[in-house]
């Protein structure tokens, strides 16, 4: 059970918060140029990293804001958190 | 008549408090402070139980949680029985009743001991080898397995308790009240942290109170003198909460622990009622202090199982604390000092100790001195060879032990006892430290694992370190303290501490003995009948990890988890396979550290507080006219009124009659609402929904579809533009809250240029949906002063308006496809507004409907429900609704998944509407639909999404999705059942009104 | 020759005190070339190997196993069987794994215990209903044992489960497929190691793929902690660390791998004789030939290669238990474990070439893959021995997720167990 610090709450129990999986996965801008392998590339297509992951979460039952965490999912050890937009943190 | 064996007063025993309790249908006393193994010993009652597999009369071994033979029903037959309780762990009280387990017909004669002498065709994995001819025979011999395993019986009744969960929020936990733990949480607590101190037992001060080795002092007191006091300041000190019977069961990451509190199972039934059984505490601990203690190993060797066999500790404890003597005539067998503790406490009493064998050579300390001294028989390189006694211990066979300790020699001598105390060193209770994903060390001198490396901020201490001698304790304690809270003093910093030396112990995994291996029966895991040749029965058939040993021999898996053999096995393991033990690595630990009542897991989220219920403001209306409610997500709607006896089918019909023929209303509270404001509402919504919106003019209603990025219809509603830059969208019931969510996701990471706010308000508004043709009269009473003339109030359009002096926001929009509104008040007069409605509407026989019409009347018309007409596979052109998906805008959520290969195909599922060639016929919902009959396999074309009969066309109607179903107008198909084929035939999914005329009507 | 195992080796070992008994499975160290070699060494691997070797005459192959086989998955699942699934490439699938399971202890001499003793999945709401009958009249035509039960057959099969009308979800029907079970899950590892094992197949464990050598788009070998092998073929079989594998061949998959936790009671007699599966609450429960309580909690929604879950998941699965079987409230968790599944984003598994020539994954199977293990091990074996699927996995293909051509199971089933 994790502990998060929401970049607008605080220190929260994990469970008011959801995952949302992988970051920086930009929608494309201009989808219909896309290959029909480009486009299951962003839509279906996953790192699944075993190691430093960088991921969103949503503060789901809490402030609802997305934010964005670097996490070893070989250990679920938070490395850090910063907000939407922000540059994430070099590894 | 029993023997009584109490030795001696002992003040956590209150003598003037006599409890009688019943085992296995017979009565027996003890008092207030025994538990049931202590009362039973001292009742001179060593046999409790049968062992698993081979139902071996089995005793009680310990005194704690590391129990393995001694588990019992307890209370059997009544609805608070529990099975497989340590008898080490229940406090007596008046009336308790325990028996047996795993027996027949009973514990003294048990027809399942015919397996021990079976046993040599049982080895490890038996049934992985046999059972397997005839093929057919595995579910009978499955019902034999089945029925001569498991231990105890389920409950069979609801449980009568009431349990319960606190959140705990502190600085430092301090996990376990012995020395250690006692000395960290004073210290903690002292300088100002919140700490919480946790223990397993009902007192404290862990097994230095009842210390009776003379040679350890502090501060020139007996240890447990010495202690008393500190326990007795602790209840002075503020910021310390100290909580006993409650045992840390989970230690998870983040410093997140479990600990489950015990607070009626000691009490008499009648002071049991109403009151929290057990509470589990839900901790987070900014740091964590492991005094977890050490459990005492047994040793193995031939017939090391039988009643009477227990832990020199165990021993010494009866003795000691509880003031039982556990046999008459005691011998102890030990590779350590710690079987002379044990020896002396029973000789200070004045009872029988006919001799100490030890493995080892030689011990220099002063306590075997003392007992020396006392005259006790000391056969030094010693060990047991075997063991006699089928229900109680009555001898052990001895022979000397050869100097590299693998063979016996010499004469075999024979002594007689009834209780034989066993000492094979202590393992240090990691197995919290290591739930906690901190990794472990093996001290190849110890022959211990050790804590090594920590992942959060903790720290153990004392026993659990290690550290088994007061003056390693203290040191360490002091260092350990002041780093992690960061202080340069403590309270024991200036305390004398003395200890006896003692010498270093002999480790030998598997003791010999005269016989070869496979004659004899040396038990590592005593609960699941693993002995040490199974284990090297797993070895030879090359099962090399330790997880494989450990399932292929069951090793470990009991109850008890291993606590007590799994050092063995894995000692044995080394030594067979000529391996280091550090190399092998340990098994994992896995939570809990002792097993945990689901009760207590679940807490208060039994019977209604499962799951909340979500209940709109008319919901008194509908209960008090006796709707029957159908379960929409978390939402109770109504579901349809009977009245006079209808059945479903009955109301349904009238119900949907009325509401073509005059008026019908509807609760439709629980749709889900969602306000949208900002100078890019419009186009928000062009992104999200697939048809175009930034032409919908102020007060005006638009249905609008909503894909996932895949293509697939996700949800549907209609969204009214209340002003230039404020909407209020629709979603379906049960998917408001993951529309919100989607549309939050995509406003905050993917466009964050765009001024959109959105705000859930599905719980501030009643809705009440009002329907058919006499809904505007009805409407015209309540609000008279609204023009509702269709070129002021047209259908799709919105009037915000006043009831009396009640806001009110009214769209004409229908899913009946009849002339309809949807009127939406502050939730707190939701009634109010349905009751006026039911009132306005009396002459025109207003009639409410629930769901079940609501989809009949949609269906109809033709107009899907998302979830019931689409599964998440359906496309909106896969639904014939190519009349929404904008072809103009450049893009909107799933567009460009609409156009890929697959989703392009003209052979998908398309919904179309189904007429069954007998009127009279219903189809099912879910039945599959073939154009072939008799093929193999049968080529399914899709199947029935929605069906009803219709009291308005006066006859059955349904949609379906059928493969490339939009061509088939007019096809023949066929829906097998598996009675019957029923003939269809593919039609226009609109059935009623095809030309919308009623809209207006 | 090895021993068969019988009840009449057992007695003629029994008299040498077991202490003749064979070797399991051999402990070679890898050769320097393979004509195949399988990465992983849990049920579906071991399969492949096995069916590789006797179906398809390759005999020269190698499993490598990071740790011990079985260890993964295999050994961490709440061992449920069935093959009631809705589409009809997903029934196909599973229902030829099914027919396999029925002749596979004296397949393998090597007691699997396969207990054919029905599973039931339960509806609590009015969609549960028609998704289920649905799901039933699918099954029917496929050729499926399923069959449709009201609330009241419901209890009279598994008397223990609350049906009162009154509890927050009550029972609303269910469906029930006899001819479904459990299997004692180590011994499928290790009956299909020992199989593959008496064929010739190496079974290398403490083995760590650490990467996969191409020459241009071919497979050349993989690079392990024991040295590099030599191959033309890679089958994968990593389930949670299929994206690990597939990132050494440059390779992204459609994965995500989440924690999903179980847990067991402590043994009782028997009290509950089926498997019982209600997604709507999310409980799953059936008790082992040991007495346990076997019980399969839902996954997290974050990506993790810990073996660990979140308290909240347990505690959810035990509310719905005790929702459902309010007798158990004082029953006991002896013990709680996770695993790392791989989840595809339709919920079914990928049984696959991939645009690397020789390279083959079979992954995806999320929280159900064990049921699948001798069908999947089979078509698997397939598909690497021809280089083309078979027709019950033909469907399985990677390129459904560009196409759109997906199979769909979260339908009928939110977690398809």
């Amino acid at each position: 059970m994790f502990l998060i610090n929401c970049p607008y709450c605080g220190e929260r129990d994990q469970q008011e918060f959801k995952a949302g999986g992988e970051a920086h996965i930009e929608r494309p801008k201009q989808p219909t140029e896309l290959s029909d392998d480009e486009w299951a590339e962003y839509l279906f297509m996953r790192k699944n990293i075993k190691g430093v992951q960088f991921e969103r979460w949503n503060h789901a039952h809490g402030c609802r804001k997305w934010f964005n965490m670097v996490r070893d999912t070989s250990s679920d050890e938070i490395k850090a958190i910063y907000k939407m937009g922000e540059k994430p943190p070099s590894q | 008549m029993t023997k009584n064996l109490r030795v001696k007063s002992s003040e956590y025993i209150d003598e003037t408090n006599r409890i009688s309790f019943k085992f296995n249908g017979k009565i027996y006393h003890g008092f207030k402070g025994d538990t049931l193994a202590s009362a039973l010993l001292a009742n001179d009652v060593h046999l409790v139980g049968r062992s698993f597999k081979y139902h071996r009369p089995r005793g009680i071994m310990t005194s704690g949680s590391e129990e393995p033979n001694a588990i019992v029903q307890i209370n059997p037959g009544t609805n608070r029985t529990e099975p497989n309780v340590r008898a080490t762990e229940v406090e007596i009280y008046e009336g308790l009743e325990a028996s047996s387990q795993n027996c027949w017909p009973s514990v003294e004669f048990d027809i399942g001991g015919i397996n021990n002498f079976l046993s040599p065709f049982f080895p490890a994995g038996f049934y992985y080898k046999t059972f397997m001819w005839p093929a057919s025979f595995w579910e009978k011999y499955e019902f034999f397995i089945r029925h001569s395993a498991g231990l105890g019986k389920s409950p069979t009744s609801s449980d009568p308790d009431i349990y319960d969960h606190r959140n705990v929020h502190c600085d430092v936990l301090v996990v376990g009240a012995g020395i250690s733990g006692i000395m960290a949480a004073k210290n903690a607590a002292k300088n100002n942290f919140k700490t919480l101190l946790v223990e397993e037992k009902n007192e404290l001060g862990g097994s230095t109170i009842f210390e009776n080795n003379e040679f350890n002092k502090i501060d020139n007191k007996s240890p447990s003198e010495w202690l008393k006091k500190e326990i007795e300041e602790l209840k002075s000190i503020k910021n310390l909460e100290i909580k006993t019977r409650t045992s840390v069961a989970a230690y998870h990451q983040y410093n997140y622990l479990l600990a489950r509190e015990n607070l009626t199972d000691h009490l008499e039934a009648k002071d049991k009622i109403n009151k929290i059984r057990q509470r589990l505490l839900k901790i987070r601990a900014k740091k964590v202090i492991l005094a977890t203690g050490a459990l005492e190993r047994p040793l193995i060797f031939n017939n090391n199982d039988r009643p009477g066999i227990m832990l020199s500790s165990a021993v010494k404890k009866y003795s000691e604390f509880f003031g039982v003597a556990c046999g008459s005539k005691n011998i102890f067998f030990t590779n350590n000092d710690s079987a002379y503790e044990g020896a002396l406490s029973l000789f200070n009493k004045g009872i029988n100790v006919e001799a100490i064998i030890d493995i080892r050579e030689q011990s220099e300390s002063k306590i075997v001195k003392k007992v020396k001294e006392a005259g006790i028989k000391i056969y030094w390189s010693h060990s047991i060879v075997d063991t006699t006694g089928y229900k109680r211990l009555n001898s052990v066979s001895i022979m000397k032990l050869s100097n590299d300790g693998t063979s016996v020699t010499g004469n075999k001598i024979s002594i007689s006892c009834d209780c034989l105390g066993v000492a094979g060193g202590w393992t240090p209770a990691v197995h919290l430290y290591t739930q906690s994903g901190s990794k472990l060390k093996f001290d190849e001198e110890k022959k211990v694992f050790l804590p090594n490396k920590n992942t959060s901020e903790q720290i153990s201490i004392g026993s659990c370190n290690g550290d088994f001698k007061l003056d390693e304790i203290f040191n360490n304690i002091k260092k350990k303290i002041k780093e992690m809270l960061n202080i340069n003093i403590t309270d024991f910093d200036n305390i004398k501490v003395e200890n006896d030396q003692e010498n270093s112990k002999r480790n030998i995994w598997l003791l010999p003995s005269d016989k070869t291996l496979g004659k004899t029966k040396p038990f590592v895991d005593y609960q699941n009948d693993a002995t040490a040749k199974d284990i090297k029965l797993a070895l030879r058939e090359g099962f090399r990890s330790i997880e494989h040993v450990k399932r292929y021999t069951t090793t470990g898996m009991g109850t008890d988890q291993g606590k007590l053999g799994n050092m063995h096995a894995l000692g044995i393991i080394a030594d067979t396979a000529g391996v280091k033990m550090g190399e092998l690595g340990t098994t994992t630990f896995r939570p809990p550290y002792t097993p945990l009542t689901f009760g207590t897991i679940v807490g208060r989220n039994v019977g209604k507080f499962f799951d909340i219920f979500r209940r709109t403001p008319m919901n008194d209306w509908h209960v008090e006219n006796k709707a029957e409610f159908e379960n929409v997500g978390q939402w109770k709607r109504a579901w349809y009124y009977p009245i006079n006896g209808e059945t479903m089918h009955q109301a349904v019909q009238r119900e949907s009659k009325a509401a073509r023929e005059s008026a019908g209303i509807l609760d439709a509270s629980t749709l889900g609402k969602i306000d949208i404001q900002g100078s890019d509402a419009s186009e928000f919504l062009n992104r999200v929904y697939t048809n175009a919106w930034s032409k919908l003019a102020i007060g005006k209603c638009r249905y609008g579809l909503m894909l996932n990025e895949d293509g697939m219809v996700y949800d549907d509603g209609v969204t009214t533009r209340l002003g230039e830059n404020h909407y209020i969208m629709s979603t379906t019931t049960g998917g408001a809250a993951n529309v919100l969510g989607k549309l939050e996701d995509y406003l905050q990471t993917e466009w964050p240029e765009l001024d959109v706010y959105l705000t859930s308000v599905t719980d501030h508004y009643a809705t009440v949906s009002l329907c058919g043709p006499n809904s505007k009269k009805i409407l015209k009473k309540i609000i008279p002063d609204l023009d509702l003339s269709d070129e002021n109030f047209p259908h799709m359009s919105f009037k915000e308006t006043n009831i009396g002096n009640i806001q009110c926001r009214i769209m004409r929009i229908s899913f009946t496809g009849e002339h309809s509104y949807e009127i939406n008040v502050q939730a707190s007069y939701g009634k109010d507004l349905w009751e006026k409605c039911m009132q306005a509407g009396n002459e025109f026989n207003i009639t409410p409907y629930g769901t079940e019409t609501m989809h009949l009347l949609r269906a109809e018309k033709g107009f899907i429900i998302v979830g019931q007409d689409t599964d998440g596979t359906m496309t909106p052109i896969d639904l014939q609704m190519d009349w929404i998906v904008s072809k103009k805008k450049y893009d909107f959520i799933g567009k460009r998944s609409l156009y890929r290969s697959d989703t392009m195909r003209e052979d998908r599922k398309q919904l179309v509407g189904l007429l069954t060639d007998d009127p009279n016929i219903i189809l099912e919902e879910g039945a599959q639909i073939v154009s072939k009959l008799n093929q193999n396999p049968v080529e399914m074309l899709g199947h029935v999404t929605s069906s009803y009969f219709s009291p308005n066309l006066n006859k059955s109607i349904a949609l379906a999705v059928v493969r490339g179903g939009k061509d088939m107008m007019g096809k023949k198909l066929f829906v097998p059942m598996e009675d019957k084929n029923i003939n269809v035939t593919v039609a226009n999914p609109v059935f009623y009104d095809e030309k919308n005329e009623r809209l207006n009507a | 020759m090895r021993n068969k195992y019988s009840v009449f080796s057992l007695i003629k070992n029994a008299l040498s005190y077991h202490e003749n008994w064979q070797r399991a499975w051999k402990d070679p160290a890898p050769k320097k070339e393979y004509d195949a070699v399988i990465v992983g060494g849990g049920g579906h691997g071991l399969a492949t190997a096995y069916y590789l070797a006797k179906k398809h005459n390759m005999n020269n192959i190698a499993v490598v196993e990071k740790g011990w086989i079985g260890g993964g998955n295999t050994g961490r699942n709440t061992t449920i069987i069935r093959s009631n699934y809705l589409w009809d490439a997903s029934a196909g699938l599973y229902d030829h794994a099914l027919k396999i399971w029925e002749g596979l202890s004296q397949e393998l001499n090597y007691n699997v215990m396969f207990s054919q003793r029905g599973v039931m999945n339960l509806a609590h709401n009015l969609q549960d209903v028609r998704d289920l009958k649905r799901r039933t009249h699918a099954n029917r035509l496929n050729g499926i044992d399923a069959v449709y039960l009201s609330t009241e057959e419901v209890k009279k099969f598994c008397p223990i489960i609350n049906t009162s009308p009154d509890i927050r979800y009550p029972v609303l029907g269910g469906t029930l497929q006899r001819r479904a079970g459990t299997a004692r899950h180590d011994a499928v590892a290790w009956g299909y190691a020992r199989g593959a094992d008496a064929m010739g197949v190496d079974i290398i464990q403490n083995c760590e793929v650490k990467g996969i050598k191409r020459n241009g788009d071919s497979v050349e070998g993989i690079e392990t902690t024991k040295g590099f092998i030599k191959t033309k073929k890679v089958g994968v079989v990593a389930a949670g660390h299929s994206s690990v594998i597939a990132n050494m061949a440059g390779l992204r998959l459609p994965l995500e791998s989440k924690p999903l936790q179980a847990l067991v009671s402590e043994p009782v007699k028997p009290i509950i004789d089926t498997v019982v599966m209600s997604n709507a609450v999310h409980a799953y429960v059936s008790q082992s030939d040991k007495g346990e309580l076997v019980i399969g909690a839902g996954t997290d929604d974050y990506v993790s290669y810990t073996q660990k879950g979140s308290h909240q998941i347990v505690e959810g699965t035990l509310n719905a238990i005790l929702e459902l079987y309010p007798i158990f409230s004082r029953m006991r968790m002896l013990r709680q474990w996770g695993g790392i599944v791989d989840i595809c984003p339709d919920a079914s598994p990928i049984l696959s070439k991939t645009s690397i020539k020789g390279l083959y994954f079979n992954c995806g199977w999320g929280t159900g893959g064990f049921k699948a293990t001798p069908g999947s091990g089979d078509l698997f074996a397939h598909t690497i021995a021809n280089d083309e699927p078979h027709k019950l996995n033909a469907a399985f293909n990677l390129n459904r997720f560009v196409s759109g051509d997906l199979v769909d199971e979260h339908g009928a089933a939110a977690v398809a167990h």
